[in-house]
Formats: structure tokens, sequence, C-alpha cells
């Protein structure tokens, strides 16, 4: 074959068109080479799309079990009742029309030895490289008395989006007016840093529409969390906090809000100092990786070694791990993390189907939340990797939450961009 | 290099812009390889921002603009805006913090080199009208063909809450005034008054 440089390659393919999706000449050399990607959230679907726009060439198959995905972010807004859990919920039509294959069934077992994945619906389907984004799992043995039957029944979690946040809007929505609702917050690291707090603003906004004199408390296994500042600036100016009147109580760790058991039928709480009863009870329990990256072997301790110029697994050839699951240096478990790697992931894979070095990566997480009415905050961070510790560091001087004391149009502002952000993100990962 | 001569000299149509542009894409990047340490590439860097500005450029969101299509020189005098805290502070300007001119120029290419995808949005058609006309009279002068992609931004198609916000920057005082813009501006609404924003707005988010 005679090798194309890349001008006269963009000339033949005829100009934008060939730029625009391919990024790279894709020249096909032989059999083609397949994919398959475990999980269809973020980290899975983004890479799927971005693989077919990077090398069409490639064959992707997608592999999840549940028929649509429902995201978690924008999931607080159902507990306030700002938004149904159907405007949440996506089907995978889209990344059908980048020519994924997307086959509903759950994964079990993956061999890296003959690079084949198997699932519980008995098929098998072999691949060049596979990825891994099955997201987080809970450790169920961490609060005593909590498991998931209860969660589903009457404790939930609702740190996935979908039949727990129902119920936990539905027992907001018809507990006592003068109800007390406890929100357990996880130890670092767990998917969302700032998840729990925005989730309490949300039932915070809720009740001082609804049941004005409810309390909210969170039990912390932390003594800080994450825009703590901008968090305690928008409690105060919105529901007391700092007042006796507050709606919203945080215990820190420190303060005794460590929780070591759970009695479910009376809603109580055991902790380290004290014992905490509520009418409506959340347990965030501590996290790790999703179970089919403990069966694949690809986890060290709770979390997925990874190659970060790459993030294919060290522990298996072939595999990438992304998202949630993956141990990811400074990055959160946040969506837009799992976009951005991979976006990084995908390129990586294209290149070496080419026989090319993968370059260098770059990393952004940008996460908003939305604490009440017209207040909105953000963080965002810059990441690239250093080689030598394989590690992904912020660049300095960059990044950075909102700024503190910011004026109320730029509160109301970040909200409309919160709500922008989450139509771009899904955008970006499935249509 | 004569192609871009073209663009400037005869505002030629935005198909042969494009085409133009994009000549230009594998000088720059070979330049920009053999002048660079490794790190990543403009396209690498332009994927991360489509999390906020949709994929490639194309931003589905109302509040977030459209980058799709770019005049790369505007795309980067903009980055260094936000990196100089010369734009009201959004989430950009701790964001632009990380990148050095480089990067801009080589994300700016890569934006320039996409098809800008517009999606429709609600407008007030009698606002619109009264926009087209405010635009001819102050506006066309700088943002040519009704403000279609070029050297003073998109304005033709643009997502109008994010039009909105940019106009509140420039008229609060937050954000510096292009040349003579001021002027203009406050000539359509010593026109008409109150709606002359609106009509703008309207009539920029009225061109699908």
């Amino acid at each position: 074959m005679t090798p194309l440089n890349r001008r006269t390659f963009i000339q033949a393919a005829g100009g934008g068109a060939a730029l625009a999706t391919l990024g790279f000449p894709s020249l096909v050399l032989g059999a083609a080479r397949r994919v398959v990607v475990v999980g269809g959230g973020v980290g899975g679907c983004t890479a799927a799309k971005y693989l077919r726009k990077l090398a069409p060439d490639i064959a992707v198959t997608l592999i999840e079990s549940k028929p649509a995905y429902t995201s978690c972010f924008m999931s607080n807004e159902v507990l306030s009742g700002d938004r149904t859990l159907q405007s949440l919920t996506f089907g995978y039509d889209g990344l059908r029309g980048y020519g994924v294959e997307v086959i509903e069934d759950s994964v079990v077992g993956i061999d890296p030895e003959r690079k084949r994945v198997q699932t519980a619906g008995g098929s098998r389907f072999d691949y060049d490289a596979c990825i891994v984004s099955p997201g987080v799992g809970f450790k169920w043995d961490a609060i005593e008395g909590y498991d998931e039957q209860i969660a589903n029944q009457s404790i939930p979690h609702a740190w996935y989006a979908g039949p727990q946040t129902q119920l936990l809007r539905n027992q907001i929505e018809s507990m006592p007016e003068g109800g007390h609702v406890i929100i357990v917050a996880p130890p670092n690291p767990f998917k969302c840093p700032p998840g729990p707090y925005e989730r309490a603003s949300q039932i915070a906004l809720y009740c001082k529409h609804h049941k004005p004199r409810a309390k909210i408390t969170i039990l912390d296994a932390k003594d800080a969390f994450s825009k703590q500042g901008l968090y305690i600036e928008g409690w105060t100016k919105l529901y007391g906090y700092g007042t006796d009147d507050s709606m919203i109580q945080w215990v820190s760790a420190a303060q005794g809000g460590a929780i070591e058991g759970l009695d479910a039928s009376t809603r109580t709480l055991v902790g380290l100092v004290e014992d905490f009863q509520g009418d409506v009870v959340n347990i965030i329990p501590p996290q790790k990786a999703n179970a089919i990256a403990f069966a694949a072997d690809l986890v060290d301790g709770d979390w997925c070694p990874v190659d970060k110029r790459t993030f294919e697994s060290t522990r298996h050839q072939h595999i990438y791990v992304l998202g949630d699951a993956s141990s990811a240096s400074k990055m959160p478990k946040s969506a837009y993390a799992a976009n951005s790697q991979a976006k990084v992931a995908a390129a990586a894979i294209a290149a070496r189907f080419q026989g090319k070095e993968p370059g260098d990566p770059t990393f952004v997480n940008t996460c908003y939340s939305i604490v009440g009415e017209d207040f909105g905050i953000s963080v965002a961070a810059v990441y690239s990797l250093d080689a030598e510790t394989n590690s992904i560091e912020p660049i300095p001087g960059s990044g950075g939450v909102s700024p503190a004391n910011a004026s109320p149009e730029i509160r109301k502002r970040e909200v409309s961009y919160a709500h922008s952000w989450f139509k771009n993100v899904i955008n970006d990962m499935m249509k | 290099m004569n192609s871009k001569k073209t663009i400037n000299t005869q505002g030629c149509n935005r198909l042969l812009s494009l085409l133009a542009l994009l000549a230009l894409v594998p000088f720059q990047l070979s330049a920009e390889s053999a002048r660079l340490p490794a790190g990543p590439s403009g396209q690498a860097l332009a994927f991360t921002c489509a999390g906020c500005h949709g994929t490639d450029g194309s931003s589905v969101g109302p509040s977030m603009p459209a980058i799709a299509g770019m005049d790369p020189e505007v795309f980067v005098d903009a980055m260094k805006a936000y990196r100089q805290d010369e734009r009201n502070p959004s989430i950009m300007n701790r964001i632009a913090k990380a990148y050095t001119d480089e990067q801009f120029e080589a994300m700016g290419w890569f934006f320039a080199s996409q098809r800008l995808r517009l999606f429709p949005q609600p407008y007030d058609p009698r606002l619109a009208e009264q926009g087209a006309r405010l635009h001819d009279d102050y506006c066309e002068k700088c943002h040519e063909n009704g403000g279609r992609p070029g050297d003073a931004g998109t304005l033709a198609g643009q997502w109008m809450p994010y039009l909105h916000f940019t106009m509140e920057d420039f008229i609060s005082g937050k954000r510096k005034w292009p040349r003579k813009m001021q002027r203009k501006v406050d000539a359509a609404i010593e026109e008409a008054g109150g709606d002359a924003i609106p009509a703008l707005v309207n009539y920029y988010g009225s061109q699908q």
C-alpha cells in the first residue's frame, strides 16, 4: 500500500468531513479490529462514540444490562421536584447511529488470555481491546444492618439514579411537616464528591417551600468536603445555616458523624458518639470498583490501577479501565472526568491499532452544583500527565472553585451553566 | 497562503473559507510539532472542551456558546482574555490559565475546521425583524453576513441566553468593548430603547 501523508489523505478524502470526523487517517490494514466496551455509563458511551469518530473501521460493541441510561448527575433535582427521572433517562440509539453495536446483557467475566468477554446471557465476545467502565460498587459490610435489600425497599442509597431516587423523593414528600431527613455521607474516595451536599441542598429547597419546619442532617465520615466554603455560603444565605433555626446541619466525623450501624426498623443510625433517628434516612455507603472489576482481576485494593497515559490496566494488557472504577490520581470520580478519560483511551486504542504510540494525554474536570434557587457553584481543573510518577496532576495556577461571595448574577448564571453542562455532557457521550 | 488572503479581501462564502482554513491546518500542525516538545495534540486538547461546548464545539446547551467553525484568532483572543481575567469571571477564566499560547492556537485551529451545527431555539419573530434592521444599521459593518462566523466572532445562530449574558457584560462594564462597538450599541439603544438588545439577540437566534 502506498503510504499517504496527512495532507494528501485529507485531499483524497474530500477535505472537511475527513478531518472533522477522523482526526487521523485511518487506513484499513487487514481484518477489522474489535473493541468491546463493558458498561453503558459516561465512560463507556463516550469511549464507544469517540472510537467510531476517530476510526470508523474499528468494530465497537457496548454491553450494558439496562435498556437505557439514567444519569446520576442532576438527579438531586428529582429530590427537590425540579426534574423528573424521565428527563434524566436516555436510550442508546444515538450510539447505534455512530455504528456502535449495543447489547443488553451483563458481563460476568473477562478472559485476558483469550481476549474474550463472557456475559450472563451466555454470549462470548472476542476483543482486540476491551474497555471496562463499570462505575462504583458498595461496601455493604461497612455499616452493620444495612444491605442491598434494605436499600431497595426502605432506606435508599439513591447513588445510582433510578427507582431508589424516586423512593427517596416519595419518602420526603410524605414525611411529617416537621420531619427529619438524615443523609449519611461516605468516606473518600467516592463517586461525585460534592453530591451528598448538593443532595442536602436540593432536599432543603423542597422543604423550604413545602415543609419549612423540616430538618436535614448530614452525618459525615469526613471532616471536610468538596466545595465546602461555597456550600456553607449558600446554606447560610438560603437555609439559615449557622443559626439555631438552620434547616441543614452538618456533623463532621470529629463531631460524631461517622456511622457504624443501622437499625432499619426504627430508622436509627448508630454513631461512635451518639445515635440519630430520622423520618427519612439516606445512606450513601462507602465505595469500591463495581463487581466486574473484581471478577476480572482488575483491582488492587478497592480500585483499578491504570497506566495514566492510556488508561490501560496495569494488571492485564489490552483492557482499559475508565471512570469511577479506575484509580486516576488527582481526578475526582465524576461524569466529566470519565468523559475526558474515555477520549484519551479511545485515542490511545485507535493509535495503537495503527501501530503508533499514543500521544500525550490531557484531561479536564468541570462540575456544577445547584445549592438552591439561582445559586449555582462550580469546580474546574485541567490536568496533565506526570509520566515519571504515572500521576495525573492539576496544572499549577489553573482550576479551582467559583469565587466566594460572587454577585447574585454570577450565582444565577452558574445554574444555567449547570443545565447547559448537563445537556452537553449527555450529548457528547451518547448523541 | 493565497487562500487565506482570499478570505480577507474578497469575503468568499463559508464553504470556501472552511476549505481554505483546512488547507492551512496540516502546515500549522506540522510546524507545531516541529517546534514544540511532546505535548497533547490540538485535537486532544479540543476534545476536553466538548463536555461543555458540545461534540467538536457545536453546543446543545443554550448558556454555552457554540465554538465550532470559529475564527481561530477570535478563539485565541477570547482564551487569552479569560486567562488574564479580562472577561467577567465564569468557569473559563479558571480553565484558560492551564494553557500556553501555542495550545490556544492548536485548539483554535481544531475548532475552526469543525462544521458548525445549529439547533433550533425559540425566538420572537417581531423582535427578530426589528433586530434585523438594527443589525443592518449598526452591526453589519463588523459582524458581516448577518453575524455569520468571521473575524468578529459567531453571532448568527448563536445561543440566545449566551448572547444575553455577553451583552449584559459589555453594558455593565465587565467586558471591554471592541473598538467602536460601544458607540454603535449606544446608538442602537437610542433608536430602539430597551428593545434594542433583545431585538438583536432574537435576530441572531432566528438564524437557524
